[in-house]
């Protein structure tokens, strides 16, 4: 191995038990290098298992198999040349602003003197001088997260692991505290080698890395990779970044099996992860995507910026609407199929029998529930039937999660009901009374 | 600039050294207690034969020397029971294998009476500190342990089970040792809790103040000078002016207490609050306020932090991850099924033990009778609780409601809370017997005496947390009458109602020994029940009977939480969130 490489991983696989004890995978094959000066982005919807990744390199989970190294050495715990910084900041609220400085240092043992004059320096560099005596509480999001990155680099680790370190923010902190952060590595102000971030924000990826992977999803595997030459800083809006962006919108919405989202809404077995989005949204993007300007087409960065929304939060709207038929989404567009004009121009009762029409023939699990509820001489039927079936293949939470999407949506189709109290899934009252 | 900020530091350290007017006030009261707390203490170790009386004299002028000698048992008791829960939660947080016997133990030490610790621990404290009084104030010290220890070690076992995953992971990237991660992260965030449950613990205390106190287990009679011993020996003197007198003694050391020692760990622990809510006011405590403008106090202080910060250090452990291997799989999992196979094992065995003792020590007949003692006491508890949540839910609502009462009546409900049911003897003695009314139903009110209020200040403080926009779309749906209590206020109370219920029915049962056994000079009340089987066992000494009946009592509580309280309080967790 050279000497540049930080860390290295080789056929690393991960997998969680599920509640019936089956195994599910999370991460499988994953063949993945950082070195000395790089920073690279790891994108991936969620489920990816990217935010597993993280932790296997932190050493906080350990791998099911493969090799995991840094610097040439297994990592198999915590180790000290490699800090994180969290998504939540992780600030402990009963610290000041300094003592949570210090707590890698007080773990390291450094004696008093010396992790003041050091914990002073990363809050002075940080822009932070002068709010060692605060309380986290006292501080907004953007400062929080200041002292979270702080609390990071005043270990001088070797490596930088960003889990979302950004999304919790508002757009103009988080651009900000990324922009501060950029000149501290170009600038070479900060001791650290090589920088890993998690995201799922494009553009964040695309201004920040020098490469950027692409996980795809159940399970995880490394889909793409993309190398950026660009120089930083770079400018959001010149040519270049705005095709980078497109291209890597494209990569994200590809699928990996079947080509293009929606082309045939084929896909799916029963457990299909159906995408975390409630039926407003996917009413809102409808709605906007036929309207001027877009009418019908639409370049999905475009489209993100007029529905003052991130990606992470349009992304399973998308897969949505190409899993009911409703658009098509190909190389970073998404374009309104003519079933989905048809449903815009729509009145109310009508659009949700289109949904419910839609999810019996292009969804496998609401299929079955509507199928499994015909066949019960009561119409009704347990979650936990279907839960159990979900959870031979996804984790307990997940299996809720998705059970919660079927729904919603199937309420709203019009083609099964579930009561809270009892836990059912019941068929609908029939309207002609 | 600079030139200035030298000046002030030099300023600062020169004047450091003198007192200022926050000193000058801070140094009587701090005399004050320090030569309380020693005088106290001096008296707890005294030469004393068994046998020998201990006159307690129903002159209220000794009232102050048995209050210090009480409030210096309890807290005594809660420092025992502070250390108890540190190392049990830790222990019981830390080990899966420890922590599947710990926490069913606790559940069974937690519904046995108070009693049945004091009938099985005063012989050998005794024994452990002859010719002296040590011994039987260890016994008693025990006996307030064992109403403060449980819900306090519970409630930090909570805590620490559910820290927040990313200050656990940030604790572990920067590799914190165990010791650092216990006192930097897990207590932490267990304060807020634990100070709550302290403060519950000390009204227990108080209310078995009695028979912690004066002890009448296995043909003993020692009354330990105190207020618990005062009250015995008003009721046997049949002083109704003592009893008045024991109850203003007991409000001045609750409040005493409460301003010089809660309410400023109160103040000091806001800042353990994880939650960034703003909705709670930060609580005040004007001794805090001085303590932290005194400048003696700040150095000293100061200097106690540093050192706690040394201790911290010095317990790094410098493992890199590259060293440290992950246990296999495998043979942990064999460890743990082995185990399970010990424990079971002994279960089995306790179980066997058990029916041995009731077929040769007891005999069936009697363990039957007994049996159907613990459910005429069942019956009064649900029946009781029932009858007081009927009163009490909607004036707590009521109370809720309104913020500017609502915080006075908590600080009122957590006194009545604390007030020994034995206070209740005289006038329920009266009453009964002037008004010739059957004991078995008019003594039951005395078992909810002490623990209604708990459904009180649950209920209130769930009203007063019902958002204020949910109670103004309720007044702008036109919402009025029955039809707002059954769809707003009642559900949103549920889950705190059920709480209250939980604690109330807990405290019931383990009250149900005094409540049904109640004496008043000569003249003695008795109710049917297990409470009243207890009491009387206790007082002949009959070991065998006082362990069938406390026994009967544990599995009459576990199954009472198991299969009602725990279900009803999934179902309004469930419907709460």
């Amino acid at each position: 191995m050279s000497q540049d490489v930080l860390i290295e991983l080789k056929g690393v696989a991960k997998s969680f038990r599920a509640a019936d004890g089956s195994a599910r995978s999370v991460l499988e094959q994953v063949d993945f290098t950082l070195k000395t000066g790089e920073i690279v982005a790891l994108l991936g919807k969620s489920g990816s298992g990217k935010s597993t990744l993280l932790r296997i390199m932190a050493g906080l989970i350990p791998a099911d198999s493969g090799k995991v190294g840094y610097r040439d050495r297994p990592i198999q715990g915590p180790v000290p040349g490699i800090a994180m910084v969290f998504q939540s900041f992780a600030l402990f609220p009963w610290l000041t602003v300094q003592q949570n400085v210090e707590l890698g240092l007080e773990a390291q043992g450094v004696s008093a003197n010396e992790r003041e004059k050091r914990s002073m320096a990363v809050l002075e560099l940080i822009g932070l001088a002068g709010f060692g005596g605060a309380l986290p509480r006292e501080l907004s999001g953007g400062m929080k997260q200041r002292v979270g990155i702080a609390r990071a680099l005043v270990v001088n680790p070797d490596i930088l692991l960003m889990d979302e370190a950004f999304s919790a923010l508002d757009v103009l902190t988080g651009e900000t505290l990324r922009d501060d952060m950029l000149e501290l590595w170009d600038g070479e102000r900060i001791s650290t080698k090589g920088m890993l971030i998690v995201s799922h924000n494009i553009e964040e990826a695309v201004m920040m890395s020098d490469r950027i992977i692409i996980l795809s999803s159940d399970p995880g595997r490394i889909r793409s990779e993309l190398k950026i030459g660009l120089p930083r800083p770079r400018n959001v809006d010149s040519p270049e970044v705005r095709a980078l962006i497109d291209q890597v919108y494209d990569l994200m919405t590809m699928r990996p099996t079947h080509g293009v989202v929606g082309e045939a809404p084929a896909i799916a077995h029963l457990a299909y992860r159906l995408p975390d989005t409630d039926v407003s949204r996917i009413e809102g993007v409808i709605d906007l995507l036929a309207q001027a300007p877009f009418n019908g087409r639409a370049d999905l960065p475009q489209l993100a910026a007029e529905a003052e929304l991130s990606d992470e939060e349009l992304f399973p709207t998308y897969e949505a609407l190409a899993l009911l038929g409703l658009a098509l989404v190909a190389k970073g567009d998404i374009a309104l199929t003519s079933l989905g004009h048809r449903y815009v121009a729509a009145d109310q009762a009508l659009k949700q029998d289109i949904f419910g029409q839609q999810l019996l023939t292009h969804v496998p699990l609401t299929a079955h529930i509507r199928r499994s509820l015909e066949q019960e001489a009561s119409g009704t039927l347990a979650e936990k039937r279907i839960l159990e079936l979900l959870e031979e293949s996804l984790k307990a939470d997940e299996a809720r999660q998705v059970l919660k999407v079927a729904v919603e949506w199937g309420r709203y189709g019009g083609i099964f009901e579930y009561d809270f109290h009892t836990g059912r899934l019941e068929l609908p009252q029939t309207s002609e009374e | 600039m600079l030139e200035r900020f030298n000046l002030q530091k030099r300023e600062a350290s020169l004047v450091g050294k003198a007192p200022n007017r926050w000193d000058w006030a801070l140094l009587p009261l701090v005399l004050v207690i320090l030569v309380a707390l020693a005088f106290g203490a001096m008296q707890m170790s005294r030469p004393f034969a068994v046998g020998e009386s201990l006159s307690i004299s129903l002159d209220p002028a000794y009232l102050p020397y048995y209050l210090l000698r009480t409030i210096l048992r309890m807290f005594s008791a809660l420092a025992v029971s502070l250390l108890f829960s540190l190392v049990f939660a830790a222990i019981a947080a830390k080990y899966r294998a420890a922590e599947k016997a710990m926490i069913p133990l606790l559940d069974i030490l937690q519904s046995v009476p108070i009693l049945g610790f004091q009938a099985i621990a005063i012989a050998p404290f005794i024994a452990l500190f002859p010719g002296n009084i040590l011994g039987v104030e260890c016994a008693a010290i025990f006996a307030i342990f064992t109403s403060q220890a449980w819900n306090m070690a519970f409630s930090l076992y909570q805590s620490i089970r559910t820290v927040p995953p990313e200050l656990n992971e940030a604790s572990r990237i920067f590799r914190l040792s165990g010791w650092q991660r216990f006192w930097r992260l897990e207590l932490p965030f267990a304060i807020p809790g634990l100070l709550w449950n302290m403060m519950m613990s000390m009204s227990g205390g108080w209310f078995f103040l009695v028979a912690a106190e004066a002890i009448s287990v296995a043909g003993q009679d020692i009354k330990l000078p105190g207020i618990g011993s005062y009250i015995a020996v008003a009721i046997e003197a049949k002083d109704g002016h003592a009893i008045a007198w024991a109850i203003g003694a007991m409000l001045a050391g609750i409040l005493l207490y409460d301003q010089l020692f809660f309410r400023p760990l109160l103040a000091w622990a806001d800042k353990f609050r994880f939650e960034e809510s703003q909705g709670e006011s930060a609580q005040q405590s004007w001794l805090l306020n001085w303590v932290r403008r005194s400048r003696w106090m700040h150095r000293l202080t100061g200097r106690f932090w540093a050192l706690m910060r040394r201790a911290l250090s010095g317990f790094s452990v410098n493992s890199n991850g590259r060293s440290m291997g992950h246990r296999s799989a495998a043979s942990f999992k064999a460890w743990s099924r082995l185990w399970d196979i010990v424990l079971m094992l002994a279960t089995l065995g306790a179980v066997y033990r058990l029916v041995v003792f009731v077929h040769s020590d007891v005999g069936w007949g009697e363990a039957g009778h007994v049996v159907g003692l613990g459910f005429i006491t069942l019956l009064r508890v649900l029946l009781l609780i029932g009858l007081a949540s009927l009163v009490w839910v909607p004036i707590a609502v009521w109370i809720g409601l309104r913020p500017q009462y609502s915080q006075r009546v908590q600080a009122v409900a957590q006194f009545l809370a604390a007030f020994p049911v034995n206070l209740m003897f005289p006038l329920v003695v009266f009453v009964l017997v002037t008004l010739q009314l059957n004991p078995n139903i008019w003594l039951s009110p005395l078992m909810v005496f002490g623990t209604q209020w708990y459904i009180l200040f649950n209920v209130v403080a769930g009203a007063s947390a019902i958002p204020h926009e949910l109670r103004l779309a309720a007044d702008n749906l036109g919402l009025k009458g029955w039809l707002k209590w059954k769809r707003v206020y009642l559900p949103a109370v549920f889950p705190s109602y059920i709480t209250g219920a939980i604690t109330a029915s807990g405290g019931s049962w383990n009250a149900s020994i005094v409540a049904e056994y109640v004496t008043w000079g000569k003249t003695t009340l008795m109710a049917d029940g297990l409470g009243s089987y207890i009491k009387q066992m206790t007082e002949t000494g009959d070991f065998h009977r006082i362990a069938l009946g406390i026994g009967v009592m544990c599995v009459f509580v576990m199954f009472l939480n198991r299969f009602f309280w725990r279900k009803l309080y999934l179902l309004a967790e469930n419907h709460s969130r």
